[in-house]
């Protein structure tokens, strides 16, 4: 166990690791967000109060919840960074700010566009897509917080500061449709009680929901690899490394 | 599949506008998380190796780099 935590703080032990997990891991996310897509835009049927608008749940949904996640992801690593000091937590915690701002964007927009056929409306100041617009900017703040700082350490600690005082945002993000009185739907997945989803609907939502968490893993790996490689530049292992590629 | 025609694809009764659009910019922000890592490490490689090259004193880059500058 202890072997493990003391692996997992040495940068070239991660570095191949994830290499390796890369490999069999990026071709099955490809898949699985390919088939997902085509299965949720040409082979269900259409939702019978919004017709085929309601298509774009397959990858709004996706999208917000993985976002979500990836706030999870990036609060406990800076809790980490910030308690023990880990080196690799800072990197994990800086990994995930790009790709959860690009989800959380991709979660506004595709609503936005989803929003004026059901809605009427590209935008309103709604509890569950205000409180969206805030993630957005916590995930954004992290990153211009980062670079900011010329001293690593100082700018790794107060991204994580930022990040545990913006976790605030998360619960009221998901209880707002219920909190509120919202143009937003409630939630349709629950994973107590019955959902309000057909099961040919919710097969390729899940899907593809499974997918962007696979996305997120990905990107995350990698996004962690290039930042070692960045940070370990002076050292000899990262030198032989590059000495292979020029070869 | 569920549409009849190609054109019922596209226009999907009149949403397709708004379908096809949100899955292109998804398309495209997927595409962008994915590959910008990859070209970030490579770009840091390709420096290293560069600089790699240079403190070992490689006649050859040298003089590639002289007559290409001339």
């Amino acid at each position: 166990m202890w072997t493990f935590f003391h692996k997992l703080g040495s940068p070239p032990w991660l570095y191949g690791i994830s290499g390796t997990i890369l490999r069999y891991l990026l071709p099955v996310t490809l898949v699985a967000l390919a088939v997902g897509m085509v299965w949720g835009l040409l082979y269900t049927a259409p939702d019978f109060r919004q017709g085929n608008s309601y298509r774009i749940i397959y990858i709004h949904v996706p999208a917000a919840v993985v976002a979500l996640a990836g706030y999870y992801v990036m609060a406990i690593a800076g809790a980490v960074s910030l308690i023990w000091k880990m080196k690799m937590a800072d990197i994990a915690m800086k990994s995930c700010a790009p790709i959860g701002a690009a989800l959380t964007f991709v979660a506004l927009v595709t609503g936005a566009i989803w929003g004026k056929p059901t809605w009427g409306t590209w935008w309103v100041w709604d509890a569950r897509i205000t409180s969206m617009l805030i993630l957005l900017f916590l995930y954004l703040g992290v990153i211009a917080l980062y670079e900011a700082y010329d001293n690593k350490a100082a700018a790794g600690k107060a991204c994580a500061v930022l990040t545990l005082v913006g976790t605030v945002n998360i619960p009221i993000i998901y209880k707002s449709v219920d909190w509120w009185y919202s143009l937003h739907q409630p939630a349709s997945i629950k994973f107590t009680g019955e959902s309000s989803i057909d099961t040919s609907m919710l097969y390729p939502l899940l899907l593809t929901i499974s997918a962007f968490y696979l996305m997120f893993t990905c990107a995350l790996l990698m996004n962690m690899r290039a930042e070692i490689l960045e940070r370990e530049r002076r050292t000899k292992w990262v030198s032989k490394l590059a000495g292979m590629e020029s070869d | 599949m569920y549409f009849d025609s190609l054109g019922a694809l596209v226009h999907m009764d009149g949403h397709g506008v708004y379908v096809w659009s949100a899955y292109m910019i998804t398309l495209v922000v997927i595409i962008f998380i994915l590959l910008s890592p990859i070209r970030r490490k490579n770009r840091i490689l390709s420096e290293m190796a560069g600089e790699l090259r240079r403190s070992q004193g490689a006649p050859s880059t040298d003089e590639e780099s002289n007559a290409s500058g001339t």
